[in-house]
C-alpha cells in the first residue's frame, strides 16, 4: 500500500518560496498567476494492507517527523 | 565545569565550539556523537551549527530525532544548561525544548555576515556579561533563520523576557527582529548569530567572547 504525504507552509505563515515562485512565472508572462505556495509531497511504501491502520500510522509520522505543525500543514492519500 | 559538544553528521562548527569553551568557559569540553545514548556528566551540551543530515527534510528535523536528543532532552529537564547554536537553535526548536520555527530567510539568500545584536535580557546564565541593553555584533551564517512563532507565543516570549538577543537591523525576516530566545525556565537558549565564531581578534570581532564568559560565571 502507497500513502502520499502533501505538505505546505500553513496560510498565514509567509512562504518567500512560493512568493519568488510566483514572481518568476509573472514575470515569463503568466499573467494570471495570483499566488503560488511551495510544499512538499513524500511517497510513502508501506508493507501494510490496513487502509484504517495505514492511515493512523502514517498521520503518527506526520505529526512526529514529516511536517513541522508550527508551519506547515499535511494531508495525507492512501492508495492501493 | 564540564561541557559536551554535540557532533552531527554535517555539524561543522563543533571544532571551533569546543576551543571556545576550552578557552573561555569549561575545565573540560567532551565531543559526543549523535548515536551515543548517555553523556557524561556535564553542566552544559552545546548544539553546535552545521548542516546536520544535510539540511534534509526540515533544518534540523533529523538530527533533532537522533539518539543522543533524549538524553539532552533529560538534561534539559533537570536545569542542565544547553545552548544550540544556528542549526543548533534550528534542533532546539525541532525538538520542542524552545519554541516556534526557523524558516527560509525572507530574501531566500543564505546570509553570512557580522551583524549588530542587542542584548535584550542580560539577566541569564548567557549574558551576565554583557551589558544590560547593550549591542554587540556577532556573525550570522544561515539559510533558515527567519524566526517564526504565533503571535501567543511572541507575547508571551516578550512578557517572560525571554528574547535575549534581537537584530539591530533585522536581516531574515524574523518576527519581532528575534536572534535569540530562552525557554520559560531559561536554561535553553537558541540563538541564529555565532557567538564561538567572535571570541579571537585574530579572527576580526570577539562580541562572542562575553558569551562564553558568561557561561563561565554561570557555572563557577
Amino acid at each position: 500500500m502507497k500513502a502520499i504525504v502533501h505538505i505546505r507552509p500553513r496560510s498565514g505563515v509567509l512562504d518567500p518560496q512560493g512568493q519568488a515562485v510566483a514572481g518568476a512565472l509573472k514575470h515569463m508572462g503568466f499573467d494570471e498567476v495570483l499566488s503560488a505556495r511551495q510544499g512538499k509531497i513524500i511517497e510513502l511504501e508501506l508493507g501494510d494492507d490496513d487502509e484504517q491502520a495505514v492511515r493512523q500510522r502514517v498521520q503518527k509520522m506526520c505529526e512526529h517527523l514529516l511536517a513541522n505543525t508550527v508551519i506547515e500543514d499535511f494531508s495525507i492519500s492512501i492508495e492501493p | 565545569m564540564n561541557a559536551a559538544v554535540i557532533v552531527f553528521p554535517g555539524s561543522n562548527c563543533d571544532r571551533d565550539a569546543v576551543c571556545a569553551l576550552r578557552d573561555h568557559t569549561a575545565k573540560s569540553v567532551h565531543r559526543v556523537w549523535h548515536r551515543d545514548t548517555y553523556l557524561p556528566k556535564v553542566d552544559l551540551v552545546l548544539l553546535p551549527g552545521g548542516f546536520s543530515y544535510g539540511d534534509y527534510l526540515r533544518s534540523g528535523a533529523i538530527a533533532a530525532r537522533s539518539p543522543i536528543m533524549a538524553a539532552v532532552q533529560a538534561h534539559a529537564k533537570r536545569g542542565g544548561l544547553v545552548v544550540g547554536i544556528c542549526n543548533g537553535f534550528q534542533i532546539l526548536t525541532e525538538t520542542h525544548l524552545l519554541p516556534g520555527a526557523l524558516m527560509r530567510n525572507a530574501g531566500l539568500k543564505f546570509l553570512c555576515k557580522s551583524t549588530p545584536l542587542r542584548i535584550e535580557n542580560a539577566d541569564t546564565p548567557f549574558t551576565r556579561a554583557y551589558d544590560d541593553h547593550g549591542e554587540t555584533a556577532i556573525p550570522i551564517a544561515h539559510h533558515d533563520g527567519n524566526y517564526f512563532a504565533d503571535e501567543d507565543t511572541l507575547d508571551r516570549l516578550e512578557g517572560q523576557g525571554q528574547i535575549v538577543f534581537r537584530y539591530v537591523n533585522n536581516p531574515n525576516g524574523s518576527s519581532r527582529d528575534i536572534a535569540g530566545i530562552t525557554n520559560k525556565a531559561g536554561n535553553v537558549l537558541g540563538m541564529m548569530p555565532h557567538p564561538e565564531r567572535a571570541v579571537d581578534p585574530l579572527t576580526g570581532e570577539t562580541g562572542g567572547l562575553a558569551f562564553f564568559k558568561s557561561l563561565a560565571g554561570a557555572m563557577a
